[in-house]
Parts: structure tokens; C-alpha cells; sequence
């Protein structure tokens, strides 16, 4: 693989690991969840974003594109080819409304290592650290992955993995001495159910969180609760067993509730074919949260 | 609307002090015009300064209001403020236009009217020192003020901004008139040239012990008065026991917690009555001196938190009874607010270098957030030896949107106080006051002389000194824009335009600072300051332990990205020409859109931890500082830079075409070292690090505004995260962050249906405010500030 890109590095991330974070998303992932909150994050090559509503038909973007795949739709309004841009991102510096951008960056390691510990103040008073995210992280270039949670971690700058778990565990044995946390998802247990919303089987995620534990990786659990898909009895009695039966030992479960970020920025990829939910009623989430301590697991917290 | 308050007496007064319009009274400007008739030329100036103020106080309408436990207002009631025409004799016009103004109204009656024309006017018109002032200064300082270059605090205001030490609550003024009586008997009329000139002084202070002395006895003889008339038992015995207060106070050292604070109001009232000491003054480390009375009272069972709590929210309602006195021009535009600046530092460290949280502090915290009152504007000051239980507490309310407490930097103050020559245990005992100005509290005498407009200046350099709005050659001649061929070039010009300009108001302000000390003494504060009676000298004349003078230079962040576009895009990636940069400003933009694009959002912006912007901060700051630092004031102390705009940002954005950071014409320019409003983009950990990279300890104070969305500090994990940002920011230095937590939604909504949010409380700058209260322009900037969301 030649090319690792990342869609955003987010400062001041508070939801994914303890205190103060930077959260870096890889860009590129295994599975293709229905929900998925950051839909720019699931292929692995740069694409264009593109906001219809900023958009005032101005067409700079039009005479920007060496590819002539921009070109003005009946609503007068810009639209674009997709099969013929390459996302070089022309048209992005043209556009005066924010309507455009290309997501998909590229830097080398010391240079994102140089960036990351800027916040170094922040992570160490607060007991954070930084967060790699994605996309699937374990699916990136593996010699770029490690090189990056290597010199973190010579830096003394806490690193945690959020990871979907589906990749070789070679992967995950090149970082695991010098990770802090994996971050780790678990969205359904039932195979099918697994396949039908992920598009991939959860074989290997299974054994990859059981292999983490036995290895010695603190692992935090983090099921994102997606109404009619894994939040009825048997998924979530499946999952707990699944925990307590393999003894896998976790630091805390985070049980995420669906929102409709996603659906949005679907649409500003140019994908029409995404699903909705109905995000969860904040009863079923105590609900939930609730049958997970009652089955010994704890801490259950709702949220990141 | 709810009322708040822990009990209905507190809730009633603190209805009563929130719902009375604000007025007018000329009660003590006709009192100080008889005194001035009499006595002029019979006495010596500061006698008669003296002599004004014991007539007040001797004449003054009394007023104890319904329930309440400590006593005394400025004017005859809440919300009432006195006139100051020896400082600004207003016109009827002016009071017409205080009467009739949408904002910072003042309701004017027609025998204020009648009285002003025929009585006060007519003596002030040319005695005012505003008249004295506007004679005195040279055309040069004329033009460059009335342009927006810079404003001048003491135009209109005493010099004032000072705080008060643990020495109120120590002694009575019985015994400072005994102080005072040893001082003159030591006076050496032999060797000392001066002698004559201390004795006046001295004899002055003497006078305005009787002054205070006097309104204490004749609230004492009142509330008996009251109580006789009193058909309800409990409150009778409560007039008694204020009665029985003020036999002790302020003759008397304070022997209760509760006299204590009676103690620290007399002192506020004449302070405030004697000159308009604008920022007022504050009580600096109130818990610290509480707390010995509330450790005695609560010993020997006569106190419980109870009771303390009520009486600090007593206190608290005192202080948003007194408006701010009225302002005009452009000093109301660079301080547009009722608010007064009183200020309270809680926590810190004591004197020894020890933990100076203790329960007062904690009361403190409650008080603040039961009261959620505008004034006293409070803050807290976080040691590294700070509990972090205290730290929680103070964000815990903080977060709840209205911009109280501020967040202050202990060991950082100690560090500039200890740069500006202060002893360490004067340093330990200082703090912040007005919005964020640092001074030795009690020992000094810091005077901000006015705002500076940073990026106007850079206005000036690309037009070849000229002021194209005030259409007025102002400047120094050092070439156009497209003369300068190098980004280097044009920053040498950039500084020599500071420099010269600083240079006039630096003389303007050492000529205002002298007719302060010739004809506006302020004996009363030289009693409480020290060493005034030591030196026999005025608090405005140089008495005072320190004398520093404080120049706040107001738009780096405006200022920091326009040169950082200009370097970016005319001299580095040449995508854009001088001539045509110029052509874009004076068009604001319009058939320039492409040009602002570039500059608004393809140059590199200060507030996003990105160093190509943050150096130019740093160059624009330190020439700034320099320019400014060690120069000598008249009272024998230094000038220093503050950073910070209370509302001037916009007056000065106002005075101001488009500037090549893209901001366009007329609108406000950046607050504080905050970013320029929506530039920073990276969130508020970007932003710190930024603002860190100035060196606060240079400075006199520095102010952050940082706004976060309630989601980003909900629930426990939530609060921790505030605490953390302001842990790691006081690590790297910085002086003071505040934060408004509040949904833009609200405040658009706030903005179109006022009267649905009357009780909505925002930070603007140093301070809170009603945002009704705010101008649309103040308001739209606020909402503009960016909100760091995650």
C-alpha cells in the first residue's frame, strides 16, 4: 500500500479515550457499516465533498476542473461527475463558499508526530493522550502505523487504537507494546446480522478482541447501538456472553447511541444509497446500559 | 422570571436592585458646588477636596432599604448615580441623551434638569477637568483621539481602578486620624521643601476620616431611628444590631464578620463618592480578610454558613445597586455598560506562599452562583497549589453560560507583579481588578490610560500615514503600500507608525496625569493606600507604594492576521498585488470577493497554533511592549502594556475600513488576545496554545475569551475537561481565561426576542453583561466568536 491518508485531525477530542485527546482518522475501512458516522472515511482514496446548500451557482469550480467533470445541474447549482474527477482539488481553492473540499491528506510520520505533540501540555495535565481512529486504523500501511504509535509512544504521549478489529492480528501485534488502549467495536454477534449491516463477517473481529485480552491489551468495548439492528435481547445477551464466556477482560464498555451525522455527509459524497435509523430513545440506553452491569460488566458508560 | 437568592429577603432586594431603572441624582453635585463656592481659593486644593466630601456626607440622603443588613448608597437609592461635573460637566444635551438612549440609560428628572442648567453648568462649564484636559492636550493628540487611534480613560473618570487591602478590616479611622496626626506632627519644616505641601495633605486626609466617621454615626442614628418606628420584631432587632454595626464601624477596627463587611461598604461608598474612579473599587481578596471574622464568629456561635452566606449576598446586592456614573462620547463607546468593575479575587495564595482557599472562598463560590448578578464582576484565582475541588466548583458554575467566575493565574500574577519590582509578599497579595489588570493590591496605584488600536495603525502604514476614514494625514510619511518591497519593509514602517504614536499618548497621558495631581486629589483613597500617609503625598500625585501606568493595546488579532496575509499572499506566493489589495480595502470588498477569499480564508490565522501567524504575533506584541515598558510616568512609576478591550473593539473596528485579514469595513476588530471572531478553526486547545505564545508575564494583564459549546463540558467528564484547559493554559503561562458557554441558537434567538431573554447574562470582555444590554454590533460580534465545539 502507498498511501496513508487521514480525513481530520481533531484537536481537543473528548470523546474517544480519556482527557484531552487528538484524534487523528485514518482514512479507508474494512467493513461498510449502514450507520457509518463518518461515511468519508470509508474508502481508502481521496474524494470530494461537496455541499449543495453553500453552493450559489458561481461556477468558478466549472472553469477550475482539468477533467471537465464539474458542470452545472438544472438546479443551476454545480454537481459533479464523479466517475471522471480525481479529486485533485482545483476546484476547491476556486470556491469562495466553502461549498468544496477534498478529504483525504497525506503527511509523513515525523511530520504528524511533530504536529501531534503540540498538545502535549493538554494530555498531560488532563491524562490524555492521542487517539487513532478511522476509517480502520489496522487497515492502514502497517509500517507507517507502527512507525507513527512507536515514536508516541517514545514521546511518553499515551496512544489508544479505536479500531473495528477487522485485520490480520499480525497488525495488531506490531503495535500492542506500545499502545495505551484499543478502542475497541463490537456491532453485532450474530453473523449474519454482522454481514448484512457491515458487509463482512465477524469471525476474525471475535477472535482478534479475544487474542487482545489473552495478550495482555487493555481494551475498552464500544457498541454503537443501533435501534432494530443489535439493540433487541438476543444481540445484546450475545454480546455479554461472548465477554464473560471467553473471559475477555475490558476496562470499561461504552454503549454509543446512533445520531444522523452520517446520513448528511452521505449525501455530500455523491451517495444516495445510504440507510437511516432512528437513533435511540435515552431509556433504552439506561435500559441497556443497565443490563450490561447487572451482568457483572462494569463500568457501562452511554457516550464516548 | 424566577428570582434568585437564598431567601425571600435576599430575593426581594435582589428583585429591587435588578428591576429599578437607573437615574440620575445631582445631590452630591450641588452639595461639592456649595462647598466649592464657599471655600474656593480660602483653602488648599486637597483641603478642598476633603471639604467636599465631609459635606456630602454630612448632607447626604440616607436610605436603608426593606430587609436589608448592610447599609448605604452611593446616590438616595438603588440604581441612582451621581454626577462628577468637576471631572465632566455634562451639557443639558448630554443628559438629555442619557435620558432618551436606547442602552446604558439614564433617567434625567426635570428639577436634575433645571438644577444642572442654572447651578452646575454655569460653575463647571471651564472648572471641569475634562475642559482642562481638552485645553491642555496638543492638536496632534486632538486628532489622533477623536480618530480612534487611541481613547484616554481620564477624560471623563478619575483615575481609579485601585483595590483595597487587608488594612480596612484591621483599623478603625479613629486610628488612622491618629496615624495621620503623627505624620504631620513629624513634618520638618527645616530640611523638607515639601513640608508645606504634605501638611495640606495630610490635613485633607484628616478631614475625610471625619467625613466617613460622620456617615457612620448618622447610619447608626438612623437605623435606631427606623428601628423605633418598627412594628416587626425580627427586623427591629436586626436595625438595632446595624445601629450597634455602625457605633463600631468605621470609627472602630471591625469585631465581627458582619462589621466587617458594614467596614469594606463605608470604605467603597467614599471612595467611589469622593472622585469617579472609574472601575470602582474593589475588595481584592475578600475572603482572605473575611475569613479570620468568620473563624472567630462561627467559634463562638454567633455566625453559621447561614448567615455568612446572607450576608455576603447582602454585600453583593449593595454592589449592583450602584451603576456605573454615567458616560458620554467616545468614552461610553470604549466602555459601553452599567457595569462598574468592582471585581473579587477568590483563592490564591496567602501571603506566606501557602493555599489561600478557605470556607469564605466556598461561600464566595455559592453567593455567586445563588446571585447571578452583573456586579461585583467575580473571578477566581487558581494556584498550582489550588484544590482541585475549588478549581471544579468555580467551573461547575462558569459553565452555566453567563461568564463568572474568570479564571485567573496565581503564580503568573506573582511573576508580572514581581517583573514590575513588587516585594513577593506584595505580590502574593495582589491580583486582578477592573477586567484583568494586575496590581499590588492596596499598595499601588495602577491607572490605565486608554486602549490603543493596534491594526489601524497598520491602516495608516499602507496609506502612507493617512487616515482614510477620518480622512486626515495622521501619520508619518514613509512611503504607500506598493512602496514597500519586501514584508519586511513594510513591518519597519509598521513600527515606526507605533512608536510615534505611542509617543503622543504617552505625552498626552503624562500631561492628564499631571492636572490629576495638581487639581484632583484623592485624599479619602491616599488614607487606605499605601504609603500616602508615609509620604504625605496623593494617591494621584505619586503616594501610593507603586505608581504604574497601564497602555492596553486592543486588535492583535486583527493586526497579527492582516500582516500574516499580507507576507502570505503579496510577498511570498505573489497571487496578489499590493496595488490590487489596496483597491479591494477601500472598495470593502465589493467586486473584490476573489481577493477576500484569499485573505479570509486561504492565510494563515493567529489562534490556530499554526507559528507562521503566531510569530507575527509575537514580533507585533513585543515591538508593542517595548515601545511602551520603562517609560517614565509623573508619579514616579513606569508605563506597561495590558491586553485587553472591554468593549473598545468596537468603536475601534467602527473608525476603521476594510483590513487585509478580510474583516470588513466597520466592523469590530478582535478582543483580548482572542483569535479574530470564526478564525479559529482548530479548536480550544489550538487556540491556548496560541494565546501562550505572548509572553503574559511581560504584561500587566492579558484577556482570553473562549467560548465552548454545553455539550463539550456536560457531566462530570465534562467538567473535568474545563479544569483541565485551564490547568494546562496557567502551566503554559497565561494570565486569565474566561469562558461563555452558551448555544449560538440562544443567542440569536436572544437577539431577536430580548424580551424573552432578559435575564440571558454573557461575557464580553473582563466582565459580564445583560446581553439586551449590548449594542447589535457588540451583540453580532459575540455571536460571532466561534464556538469550540467537538
Amino acid at each position: 500500500m502507498n498511501h496513508t491518508y487521514h480525513i481530520n485531525i481533531q484537536k481537543f477530542s473528548i470523546h474517544d479515550g480519556n482527557g484531552i485527546r487528538t484524534t487523528v482518522f485514518f482514512k479507508g475501512c474494512p467493513l461498510s457499516c449502514a450507520w457509518c458516522h463518518n461515511p468519508e472515511s470509508q474508502r481508502f482514496h481521496r474524494e470530494l465533498m461537496f455541499d449543495e446548500e453553500r453552493c450559489t451557482g458561481c461556477g468558478s469550480c466549472i472553469a477550475a476542473c482539468p477533467q471537465q467533470a464539474v458542470f452545472r445541474a438544472e438546479s443551476g447549482k454545480a454537481a459533479t461527475d464523479r466517475t471522471k474527477c480525481t479529486a485533485c482539488g482545483l476546484c476547491v481553492s476556486r470556491c469562495f463558499y466553502h461549498a468544496r473540499s477534498v478529504v483525504g491528506t497525506e503527511i509523513p510520520v515525523p511530520e504528524l508526530v511533530r504536529q501531534l505533540v503540540r498538545d502535549r501540555m493538554f494530555y498531560e495535565v488532563s491524562g490524555g493522550g492521542v487517539t487513532l481512529s478511522g476509517g480502520e486504523v489496522m487497515a492502514q500501511d502497517m509500517n507507517y502505523i507502527q512507525q507513527l504509535v512507536k515514536a508516541l509512544h517514545e514521546e511518553d504521549i499515551s496512544v489508544d487504537i479505536d479500531t473495528c478489529g477487522d485485520a490480520p492480528y499480525e497488525n495488531f501485534q506490531r503495535v500492542l507494546p506500545y499502545a495505551d488502549t484499543f478502542l475497541y467495536d463490537l456491532k453485532a454477534v450474530t453473523p449474519q446480522i454482522h454481514l448484512e449491516y457491515t458487509g463482512r463477517d465477524n469471525k476474525r473481529i471475535i477472535e482478534n478482541l479475544q487474542r487482545l485480552s489473552r495478550d495482555g491489551a487493555k481494551i475498552n468495548l464500544r457498541v454503537p447501538v443501533i435501534p432494530g439492528v443489535n439493540d433487541g435481547e438476543e444481540e445484546t445477551q450475545g454480546m455479554i456472553a461472548l465477554i464473560r464466556d471467553s473471559g475477555v477482560r475490558l476496562t470499561q464498555v461504552n454503549l454509543l447511541p446512533y445520531h444522523r451525522v452520517g446520513a448528511d455527509k452521505n449525501i455530500r459524497l455523491g451517495r444516495a444509497d445510504c440507510r437511516e435509523f432512528e437513533p435511540p430513545a435515552a431509556e433504552k440506553m439506561e435500559q441497556l446500559k443497565n443490563r450490561w452491569q447487572g451482568a457483572g460488566i462494569s463500568p457501562v458508560f452511554i457516550g464516548g | 422570571m424566577m428570582q434568585r437568592g437564598m431567601n425571600e429577603r435576599i430575593r426581594r432586594l435582589r428583585e429591587q436592585s435588578e428591576n429599578t431603572p437607573p437615574r440620575l441624582s445631582l445631590e452630591r453635585a450641588d452639595l461639592e458646588t456649595d462647598v466649592y463656592i464657599k471655600y474656593e481659593g480660602t483653602v488648599s486644593v486637597p483641603e478642598l477636596r476633603a471639604l467636599t466630601l465631609k459635606h456630602v456626607m454630612e448632607n447626604k440622603a440616607l436610605c436603608i432599604n426593606d430587609g436589608e443588613l448592610i447599609v448605604g448608597e452611593k446616590g438616595d437609592g438603588p440604581q441612582s448615580a451621581p454626577t462628577f461635573p468637576e471631572l465632566c460637566c455634562h451639557t443639558l444635551e448630554d443628559m438629555h441623551v442619557m435620558n432618551d438612549r436606547e442602552l446604558i440609560s439614564f433617567k434625567v428628572s426635570e428639577s436634575d434638569l433645571k438644577l444642572q442648567k442654572e447651578k452646575i453648568i454655569p460653575y463647571w462649564q471651564n472648572r471641569s477637568i475634562r475642559h482642562k484636559i481638552l485645553e491642555a492636550v496638543t492638536p496632534k493628540w486632538k486628532e489622533c483621539y477623536e480618530s480612534g487611534i487611541f481613547t484616554e480613560f481620564m477624560e471623563q473618570r478619575g483615575p481609579g481602578h485601585t483595590v483595597g487591602s487587608e488594612n480596612i478590616f484591621l483599623k478603625g479611622f479613629l486610628e488612622r486620624k491618629e496615624e495621620i496626626r503623627q505624620a504631620m506632627e513629624a513634618l520638618d519644616f527645616i530640611q523638607d521643601k515639601e513640608a508645606l505641601a504634605k501638611k495640606e495633605q495630610l490635613s485633607a486626609m484628616s478631614i475625610c476620616c471625619d467625613a466617613i466617621m460622620i456617615l457612620g454615626r448618622r447610619y447608626a442614628d438612623y437605623a435606631r431611628e427606623l428601628a423605633a418606628k418598627e412594628p416587626d420584631e425580627t427586623r427591629r432587632a436586626e436595625l438595632l444590631q446595624i445601629a450597634a454595626n455602625c457605633d463600631v464601624v468605621p470609627a472602630h477596627r471591625p469585631q465581627t464578620y458582619w462589621q466587617a463587611i458594614q467596614m469594606y461598604w463605608f470604605v467603597h461608598l467614599c471612595v467611589t463618592t469622593e472622585l469617579n474612579p472609574w472601575d470602582s473599587y474593589s475588595p481584592g481578596r475578600l475572603d482572605q480578610h473575611l475569613n479570620p471574622f468568620y473563624q472567630k464568629d462561627t467559634a463562638e456561635g454567633i455566625l453559621d454558613d447561614e448567615k455568612a452566606k446572607e450576608l455576603l449576598e447582602c454585600l453583593w446586592i449593595k454592589f449592583n445597586n450602584q451603576p456605573a456614573p454615567p458616560k458620554v462620547g467616545i468614552t461610553l463607546k470604549e466602555s459601553g455598560t452599567y457595569t462598574d468593575f468592582a471585581n473579587i479575587n477568590t483563592g490564591g495564595i496567602t501571603p506566606n506562599g501557602e493555599d489561600g482557599v478557605n470556607p469564605v472562598s466556598y461561600l464566595i463560590l455559592d453567593c455567586m452562583d445563588e446571585m447571578r448578578l452583573l456586579q461585583p464582576s467575580s473571578n477566581v484565582q487558581i494556584s498550582r497549589k489550588t484544590p482541585q475541588k475549588f478549581l471544579k466548583r468555580a467551573c461547575e458554575i462558569s459553565r452555566q453560560g453567563w461568564g463568572q467566575p474568570a479564571f485567573y493565574n496565581t503564580e503568573e500574577i506573582i511573576q508580572e507583579l514581581l517583573n514590575a519590582g513588587k516585594t513577593i509578599e506584595d505580590a502574593r497579595k495582589g491580583g486582578t481588578s477592573g477586567c484583568v489588570e494586575t496590581g499590588a493590591f492596596g499598595n499601588e496605584a495602577y491607572i490605565l490610560t486608554g486602549y490603543f488600536n493596534l491594526p489601524k495603525i497598520l491602516e495608516l502604514t499602507l496609506n502612507n500615514g493617512y487616515d482614510p476614514v477620518a480622512k486626515k494625514q495622521l501619520g508619518l510619511q514613509l512611503g504607500y503600500a506598493e512602496d514597500f518591497h519586501s514584508f519586511e519593509e513594510l513591518l519597519e514602517a509598521y513600527k515606526k507608525q507605533i512608536r510615534y504614536f505611542v509617543e503622543i499618548k504617552v505625552e498626552g497621558s503624562n500631561l492628564i496625569e499631571s492636572i490629576y495631581a495638581k487639581y484632583m486629589p484623592a485624599p479619602f483613597l491616599s488614607i487606605i493606600t499605601n504609603d500616602c500617609i508615609k509620604k504625605g503625598k496623593d494617591y494621584n500625585a505619586g503616594g501610593a507604594r507603586y505608581n504604574t501606568s497601564y497602555l492596553q493595546g486592543v486588535g492583535i488579532g486583527t493586526i497579527t492576521d492582516s500582516l500574516s496575509a499580507i507576507k502570505c499572499h503579496v510577498f511570498e506566493k505573489q497571487d496578489l498585488d499590493m496595488p490590487r489589495l489596496m483597491k479591494a480595502l477601500h472598495a470593502n470588498f465589493e467586486g473584490y470577493e476573489e481577493v477576500r477569499h484569499l485573505l479570509l480564508n486561504e492565510s494563515p490565522k493567529y489562534g490556530n497554533d499554526d507559528d507562521y501567524a503566531d510569530e507575527i504575533m509575537r514580533e507585533v506584541f513585543q515591538y508593542y511592549r517595548d515601545c511602551v515598558t520603562g517609560r517614565p510616568n509623573m508619579r514616579g512609576g513606569q508605563y506597561r502594556v495590558n491586553m485587553l478591550p472591554t468593549t473598545c473593539h468596537v468603536y475601534f473596528g467602527e473608525v476603521m475600513e476594510a483590513s487585509p485579514d478580510g474583516r470588513l469595513a466597520h466592523k469590530p476588530v478582535s478582543e483580548g488576545i482572542s483569535p479574530v471572531q470564526g478564525s479559529d478553526t482548530n479548536g480550544p486547545t489550538a487556540v491556548i496554545r496560541s494565546a501562550a505564545k505572548m509572553d503574559h508575564i511581560s504584561t500587566g494583564g492579558t484577556l482570553l475569551n473562549q467560548k465552548l459549546t454545553p455539550s463539550s463540558v456536560a457531566g462530570e467528564k465534562g467538567l473535568n475537561h474545563m479544569a483541565d484547559l485551564i490547568r494546562a493554559y496557567f502551566n503554559l503561562d497565561g494570565h486569565h481565561i474566561q469562558f461563555n458557554v452558551v448555544d449560538r441558537k440562544v443567542l440569536l434567538e436572544a437577539q431577536k426576542h430580548p424580551e424573552e431573554y432578559k435575564d440571558l447574562i454573557v461575557r464580553v470582555a473582563g466582565y459580564s453583561d445583560h446581553f439586551r444590554n449590548l449594542s447589535r454590533a457588540l451583540q453580532d460580534e459575540i455571536i460571532d466568536r466561534t464556538e469550540q465545539a467537538i
